[in-house]
């Protein structure tokens, strides 16, 4: 009652806000601990991975909240982080200054002129909205078409699919426009600096947690007020949602377009680090993967999808150096794993089994009542003032 | 305000040539409280379908404060003001009854004014009284799917008030419920009855009885079989015979006495 008392009167309650500044304070250490001290551990080559799969952590974000939160099962989101990569390749292959000649790959292919929509990528901050703003207009796009007809479940997750293929098969078909199978590579320098110099490749891992830790604040203040919850209750009773007077497309549509963003942005930074992008991360297969990591790392949980993509991709490289010939079967093993022992996740299990683990470990007596008494209050109450 | 709040003209609805309902014609006052009641088939829930704009009509019209509802789809319906609950309770089980009734009394369920605004002090004024009068103040804050049947049907009955509609549609409240559940969802549904107006669907005849104060509607394959006093109703030889089947005469004399008892209890 006085918390309420004093939250109508206005002004700053620290109290209220106190759980909100210690999780600042833990994502902060954490951006410093990647930054500061995770370099002098890992050889030049771990971290360089490192800092891919950080970006990969940031369309997990993407994954998680329309998956995890909203309940669309997305497999088409290679082609949102593919067209984020491809936006700034675009830019990065368009020789400065402006008209001074095309892009080295056209001349191959017999190409006089700078085709019309290459002209605008010239310049930077075009690109750098274009890299958010592209992927986000497709996915609003093909989001609306969707939503707006009620399709749900299993046909949205085959129509994502089967726009992949179509994506997939246009940047594979055109090589004049964009280098067909091999993809835009071989970057030499990004705002005038050349790229592989070490100290523009150490920006580009800190910009890559700047926009983790960007995109992790955006998913947690979408996912935390009202309108997470009508998320919440989209994704588990989307026809009760209409009879309470919500359109659920509107909603719907916005989530998939940021999720859309956050994919590019993703793509963006995953493109700059490994120095290529090509119609391979539009394949089903990837889009799967990122599926996957969610799914390990524990749906619904945003450090989850973060801590999915990191230790999946980890795993993926550290296996395939040993095992390169059978390292596609511990992914898969990894994934059935996870959704037969821990249908949760990872975090998922940690936050309910892991700890009540931790407390029969610590010789804690064991609860074996129903969930629904454990947290009864009126049976609280009775123990408390009772005894057992 | 006066006259008819809902209007039904001739509706008939029609599934692969299935007729769930055939011209019914039905009107209700405004500030009434109707129950509905009708043997299994009877075409109880696509009626209430056909309100909420689930289910649109073959033929005929629904007018709802004058307004034809043909036009409009569920979301819209529900913002003019017809609020519905469902006859297994349907709440949203990860959020807790705070959460729940939350999202029912959001005034403007815009995208913009669900993301950027918090819900006004008034709103979570009303929330909070909701939750007394519901019964579940204590309980406010845990997830919903940890309560009991009866506690989650008072949830959904206390989500339709937050979204102050004008009319209630109440399938089956007291399906599933005790004795002493069912007395104190009739006190409910009788309180609510003084501000707003409601339908209710309902088979269980004691119950009936407790809320039936004006006019009982009796639905049977589609159509409106009659309408009058329960009392009256309940005596009437036609809603006799669809409650016992085509054969009255022929069912054996016990079973038909426990029918009538029954309907007469």
């Amino acid at each position: 009652m006085t918390v309420q008392a004093s939250s109508e009167r206005g002004g700053i309650d620290w109290v209220k806000y106190r759980p909100l500044l210690i999780e600042a304070a833990i994502v902060g250490a954490i951006a410093l601990f990647l930054i500061l001290v995770l370099p002098a551990l890992l050889s030049g080559f771990r971290l360089t991975l490192m800092g891919r799969f950080l970006a990969l952590a940031i369309v997990a974000l993407g994954i998680d909240l329309i998956w995890g939160f909203t309940g669309l099962l997305s497999l088409g989101h290679g082609i949102f982080f593919t067209l984020g990569g491809y936006a700034l390749a675009m830019h990065l292959k368009l020789p400065q200054p402006p008209g001074s000649g095309l892009p080295d790959f056209m001349s191959l292919y017999g190409v006089t002129e700078l085709p019309w929509f290459w002209t605008p990528f010239y310049s930077f901050s075009f690109t750098a909205v274009a890299v958010v703003v592209l992927p986000a207009l497709m996915a609003g796009l093909l989001g609306y078409v969707i939503f707006r007809n009620r399709i749900r479940g299993v046909y949205f997750s085959i129509l994502t699919q089967a726009a992949t293929i179509i994506f997939f098969n246009f940047f594979n078909g055109q090589q004049q426009l964009f280098n067909g199978t091999n993809g835009l590579t071989d970057f030499r320098t990004v705002l005038g600096q050349p790229i592989q110099n070490p100290g523009i490749q150490t920006s580009l891992y800190v910009l890559t947690i700047v926009f983790l830790i960007v995109a992790y604040a955006l998913c947690r203040w979408l996912t935390s007020g009202r309108f997470g919850r009508l998320l919440v209750a989209i994704r588990d009773d989307e026809s009760r949602t209409r009879f309470t007077g919500y359109n659920p497309t509107g909603f719907k549509v916005l989530v998939f377009a940021i999720s859309g963003a956050l994919a590019g942005v993703a793509g963006a930074m995953f493109t700059l680090q490994s120095g290529i992008v090509s119609p391979n991360t539009m394949n089903i297969a990837f889009s799967i993967e990122m599926v996957i990591w969610v799914a390990v790392g524990g749906r619904a949980t945003l450090v989850g999808a973060i801590l999915g993509a990191l230790i999946v991709n980890f795993a993926k490289s550290l296996l395939s150096e040993r095992f390169p010939d059978i390292w596609l079967f511990f992914q898969g093993g990894l994934f059935l794993g996870v959704v037969l022992l821990l249908p949760a996740g990872l975090l998922g299990w940690g936050r309910t089994q892991g700890v009540e683990l931790y407390k029969q470990l610590m010789g804690q007596r064991r609860v074996a009542t129903y969930p629904s008494l454990e947290e009864d209050p009126e049976v609280e109450h009775e123990r408390k003032n009772l005894g057992d | 305000m006066n006259g008819k709040i809902l209007e039904i003209e001739n509706l008939t609805v029609s599934f692969d040539g299935f007729k769930a309902l055939n011209k019914l014609n039905f009107s209700l006052d405004s500030g009434e409280l109707r129950v509905i009641i009708g043997p299994n088939g009877a075409g109880k829930t696509t009626f209430l379908d056909i309100i909420t704009g689930k289910t649109k009509p073959t033929a005929g019209q629904v007018r709802f404060k004058g307004r034809n509802l043909r036009a409009y789809s569920e979301h819209q319906i529900s913002q003019m003001g017809v609020g519905r609950k469902f006859q297994t309770p349907r709440v949203y089980l990860n959020l807790s009854p705070r959460e729940n009734l939350e999202l029912a009394c959001n005034r403007v369920k815009s995208v913009w004014n669900t993301l950027i605004r918090r819900s006004p002090i008034a709103e979570r004024r009303t929330v909070g009284g909701l939750l007394e009068t519901i019964g579940l103040d204590h309980k406010a804050d845990m997830k919903a799917n940890l309560l009991s049947h009866g506690e989650k049907q008072w949830l959904e009955i206390g989500m339709l008030v937050a979204q102050s509609p004008d009319l209630l549609l109440v399938d089956e409240p007291v399906a599933g419920l005790t004795d002493e559940e069912t007395e104190r969802t009739g006190d409910l549904l009788l309180s609510l009855a003084e501000s707003h107006s409601v339908i209710v669907i309902e088979h269980d005849m004691e119950f009936v009885r407790q809320i039936a104060q004006g006019q009982v509607t009796v639905l049977h394959q589609g159509s409106v079989l009659c309408e009058g006093l329960f009392d009256d109703v309940q005596r009437d030889p036609k809603v006799i015979e669809v409650y016992l089947g085509q054969d009255a005469e022929h069912v054996e004399g016990t079973a038909q006495d426990a029918i009538r008892a029954e309907l007469a209890s």
